[in-house]
């Protein structure tokens, strides 16, 4: 398969997860266990550009494919607008969430750069995160689309914020 | 968005880079060379003897390292705790188990996958006894679970006793006698506030490395309280606090349940002292559930009396709170903290009991608010059905009661002072921004529609901050676990011959950007730019002493403590400058990065020159210690006390019985804010754990003790798509506890929020006679509450 752009091969155990493969194997220890049974999203990430959650899905079944994890988002150097949104709008907290967050936000924001705060809560409610309540996460991902299409993000929403 | 420090001002967090690229270092992101996995063998029956444990064939499976069971960790006594009342827990199952989910044997292998083999090849029976889960049932003592103890009832928090230790009267016969009165209104509420489960996102995780070399060990592990851990393992294995460093590196997430010490923190070590190599555990989310703390877990009926008018003349709770099987750290003394806000915001004698009782299920223990939002919980509720009663609006009952501005500081009958407040002005300020006048008028048009819209008010005060060194005589240091101090802050402030800042503290993040908000106190105090400042934290090495993250103590107390170390890095410094400039220190003025003498801009020494001259006995002051570098102690002579009043508005579907929240105002006062971004962050965070108590989650174990909610699928989590945005604001009232006048917000929105939720179901059904319903209130229950008052 290639991950973030690079091809790599190995041999497996049948029963290896993708995530624990991603983790272990190439040590891209950005994407996160929260669960290991496909409900938290905290181990999202993109497997021919659609989100996955690789807690769900064997290594051995990502064969051939292209994979994306957190550590490959940014590009050039350059933090993708989803990432720079969680920074602006204080997105995360204790982060543990945030990549697989990002990563569901990113792949959101492909499919449409315009959601409404609904689109974005459903979009994103696969992916449980216990410290922001969603609210910042909802500004970020709004702070992130409008940055793809090229306007001003909207200002926060905190007191004294200019 | 300014980028530099100011104090109040909203800086970028400056730990986010790290952990929105996937570089974030969580303990269960590390794996050293030739480390070996646990995992555990944990009970399936609620409670029983253990008649065989046959460990044979799992040490014989493929990549076995070792199998441990009680008789093998034995020595190293049980469990500490920090409150032990109660039975400790053993480190492992002694012959028999408790609750399900106890931990009876420790498997090492080489990978995880050999290590749960090994598990699934232990031969174990039990022979099975009938658990105690109910709660009346455990006070009644019919079965005691254990029992070499008294009685189930560990301990009963109340008035009396608690109260007399303070030299204060009782006041049950006033509450009594006004229930006596003629003109008395009293309302009575039964109610639950139930279990729940903290489920940080980050499972639990702890790696121990024991060096048999040095003879130290080194643990990392997602914990609140690296200095506890290290305390643990120093008492428990006889080693030196120098010899046992702990590093706490990102947490992710904690709300209580990483502010204990651990067995399997104990084991992994114990492990990796006997085999000599690296071991690491981490724990499932099936673990997570049933064998790391629960919160909450109260029955009880709350009754308040009152005048036709509105006046509350008293206020009793009587309940009684599950402790779970063992006692670990603080549990028997979490009702405690409710009892200490027990009568809220409000100018009126008490009467409170809560029994603490032992049952056949996992042990509870601190959940971010920890015995304040029951003890809210309960007397909000109750306030809510009064008004209702005597036809009086909720926000007006709750104002004619409140403590009044000039009478503070307020003693309250739990003895403690109040430290400040303008509990109105809140009020006032929630009124405007949630426009009430005009919900109100939207409520009726949406009743005269049919629909079942309802307003619900939830008013707080809470007490954190700890704490009061006096605090320690009553459990809350750690001193149990070795460690001498009271629950003292510290900050270590440091500027480098660079002109960096090393900033060092004793307490360490789950999320609350600590690295942001000490950059900006420094930064504030020193005119250094934020991005020059290094705030360290969670490593038992760096800073000798620590407390942790908890009971929103961490901005009042360790926070007070660096405000105070800076001062005096500051003071050293203008001494240095005064030096170079030849000038008076009394004279130096620090701005735009350096200092300058007074009057006189021109005469400027950058930090640069300050900080090197600083270490170079030949650059600085004849009569003063090299470097630039203070530490500082701190011990606040009070909690401080944060208080607000909540506003949510929904909407029930009586069809399905399925709630909608239309709109959620908040009005929280903290004091001051060092960052208004990362303190509305903290009230987002707590509100969605208030309603995901109010409305989804429920920890349920069943008559045999089985643990029902062991996965995310059945114990539901709120969602995006469940919540609605928040409009949060704030007043500030600041406390004169701390220098900063800075209150502590970590646990305010889960303490105002569960009752604004269910006030405001309950208002939207009252029309239909609905009076109160129990938590969660998921569909099937309001249905069947619509069903019950229809009939
Ligand atoms: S770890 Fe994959 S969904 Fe939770
Ligand atoms: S930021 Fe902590 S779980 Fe989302």
């Amino acid at each position: 398969m290639t991950v973030n752009g690079q091809e790599v091969t190995a041999d497996v155990e049948p029963r290896t997860l993708l995530v624990h493969f991603l983790r272990e194997n190439l040590r891209l220890t950005g994407t996160h266990v929260g669960c290991e049974t496909g409900y938290c999203g905290a181990c999202t990430i993109h497997v021919d550009g659609q989100p996955v959650k690789s807690c769900t899905m064997l290594a051995a079944q990502a064969d051939g494919a292209s994979v994306t994890t957190i550590e490959g988002l940014a590009q050039n150097g350059e933090l993708h607008p989803v990432q720079e949104g969680f920074w602006e709008r204080h997105g995360l907290q204790c982060g543990f969430c945030t990549p697989g967050m990002i990563m569901s936000a990113a792949a959101l924001l492909a499919e449409n750069d315009n959601p409404s705060e609904d689109q974005i809560r459903h979009g994103i409610e696969g992916n449980l995160c216990r410290c922001t309540g969603y609210h910042n996460i909802v500004r970020a991902v709004e702070y992130a689309g409008a940055k793809v299409r090229g306007e001003e993000p909207p200002a926060p929403d905190w007191e004294g914020a200019s | 968005m300014a980028t530099t420090s100011v104090m109040g001002g909203a800086v970028k967090r400056r730990e986010d880079p790290a952990l929105i690229k996937g570089y974030g270092s969580f303990v269960d992101d590390m794996t050293p060379t030739r480390v070996a996995h646990v995992a555990f063998l944990r009970s399936p029956i609620a409670r029983a003897k253990i008649t065989k444990l046959d460990t044979s064939a799992a040490k014989e499976t493929e990549g076995v390292v070792a199998v441990y069971t009680h008789d093998d960790v034995s020595h190293l006594g049980p469990l500490l705790a920090q409150v032990p009342i109660g039975k400790l827990r053993p480190l492992l199952a002694d012959g028999e188990v408790n609750h399900v989910g106890e931990a009876i044997a420790m498997v090492v292998a080489e990978n995880r996958y050999a290590a749960q083999d090994a598990v699934d090849a232990i031969d174990v029976d039990y022979d099975v006894m009938t658990p105690v889960i109910d709660l009346k049932k455990a006070k009644s003592d019919e079965i005691k679970v254990h029992d070499e103890l008294e009685s189930n009832v560990l301990h009963t928090w109340t008035y009396h006793g608690y109260w007399d230790a303070l030299g204060l009267e009782d006041q049950t016969a006033e509450v009594d006698a006004a229930m006596e009165r003629d003109d008395a209104v009293v309302v009575s509420l039964e109610m639950t506030n139930q279990r729940l489960i903290p489920v940080a996102i980050e499972p639990r995780s702890v790696i121990a490395d024991w060096n048999p070399g040095y003879g130290s060990f080194t643990i990392h592990s997602s914990t609140q309280v690296p200095h506890a851990l290290g305390g643990a393992v120093s008492k428990m294995f006889g080693l030196k606090s120098t010899d046992v460093r702990v590093i706490a590196p990102e947490v992710g997430g904690g709300f209580g349940c990483k502010l204990n010490v651990y067995n399997d923190e104990i084991l992994v070590a114990f492990a990796s002292q006997a085999l000599g190599r690296p071991v690491k555990w981490t724990e499932t989310r099936r673990e997570a559930a049933g064998a790391t703390i629960h919160g909450r877990g109260w029955i009880g009926t709350a009754t308040l009396v009152g005048t036709k008018d509105g006046e509350f003349l008293g206020y009793k709770l009587e309940a009684i709170a599950d402790m779970g099987a063992y006692t670990q750290n603080f549990t028997v003394a979490i009702p405690l903290l409710g009892l200490w806000i027990a009568s809220g915001q409000y100018k009126m004698p008490v009467s409170w009991t809560v029994d603490c009782v032992v049952t056949n299920t996992m042990t509870t223990d601190a959940y971010r608010g920890a015995g304040r939002p029951e003890a809210i919980y309960y007397l909000e509720r109750v306030i809510d059905a009064y008004a209702r009663e005597i036809g009086m609006d909720p926000l007006d009952v709750r104002v004619k009661n409140f403590w009044q501005p000039d009478e503070f500081p307020a003693t309250m009958g739990c003895g403690f002072a109040l430290d400040s407040g303008d509990y109105e002005g809140a009020v006032e300020k929630l009124k405007a921004e949630a426009g009430y006048e005009d919900l109100l008028q939207k409520r009726e048009e949406a009743r005269a529609e049919g629909r079942h819209v309802g307003i619900g008010i939830g008013s707080y005060v809470e007490v954190c901050g700890f704490g009061p060194a006096v605090l320690a005589e009553i459990g809350f240091s750690w001193a149990n676990y070795g460690l001498p101090a009271s629950f003292n802050g510290s900050g270590i402030v440091r500027v480098n011959p660079d002109a960096t800042v090393t900033v060092v503290i004793g307490t360490g993040p789950t999320g609350q950007g600590h690295q942001t908000t000490w950059a900006q106190i420094v930064g504030d105090g020193l005119g250094i730019p934020v991005e020059d400042i290094k705030v360290l934290h969670g490593d038992t090495r760096e800073h000798p002493m620590g407390i942790g993250t908890f009971g929103s103590r961490s901005l009042s107390v360790d926070g007070a403590a660096t405000f105070e170390a800076t001062k005096k890095v500051r003071e050293k410094a203008a001494r240095i400058a005064a030096h170079i400039l030849e000038a008076s220190a009394d004279d130096i003025v620090f701005e735009d990065g350096g200092a300058h003498v007074a009057g006189s801009p021109d005469k400027r020494a950058e930090w640069a020159q300050i900080a090197k001259a600083a270490y170079q006995a030949h650059t600085s002051p004849e009569d003063l210690d090299s470097g630039l570098e203070a530490h500082t102690t701190f011990s606040p002579g009070n909690a401080t006390w944060p208080f607000g009043t909540h506003l949510a508005l929904v909407e029930v579907d009586s069809d399905t019985g399925d709630v909608k929240i239309l709109d959620y105002y908040a009005v929280d006062d903290c004091g001051n804010v060092v960052s208004p971004m990362i303190v509305n962050g903290q009230v987002h965070g707590g509100i969605a754990q208030g309603i995901g108590q109010a409305l989804f989650e429920d920890a349920v174990y069943d008559e045999a003790g089985n643990m029902l909610t062991g996965s995310l699928l059945d114990y539901p989590l709120p969602t995006a798509a469940d919540l609605p945005s928040l409009h949060l604001s704030h007043t500030v009232t600041p406390t004169d506890v701390n220098p900063m006048g800075v209150k502590g917000i970590g646990e305010a929105g889960t303490i105002g929020s569960a009752h604004t939720i269910v006030n405001a179901v309950v208002d939207a059904l009252s029309p239909l006679g609905v009076k109160h319903i129990d938590m969660p209130l998921r569909p099937k229950r309001v249905w069947a509450a619509i069903q019950e008052a229809s009939n």
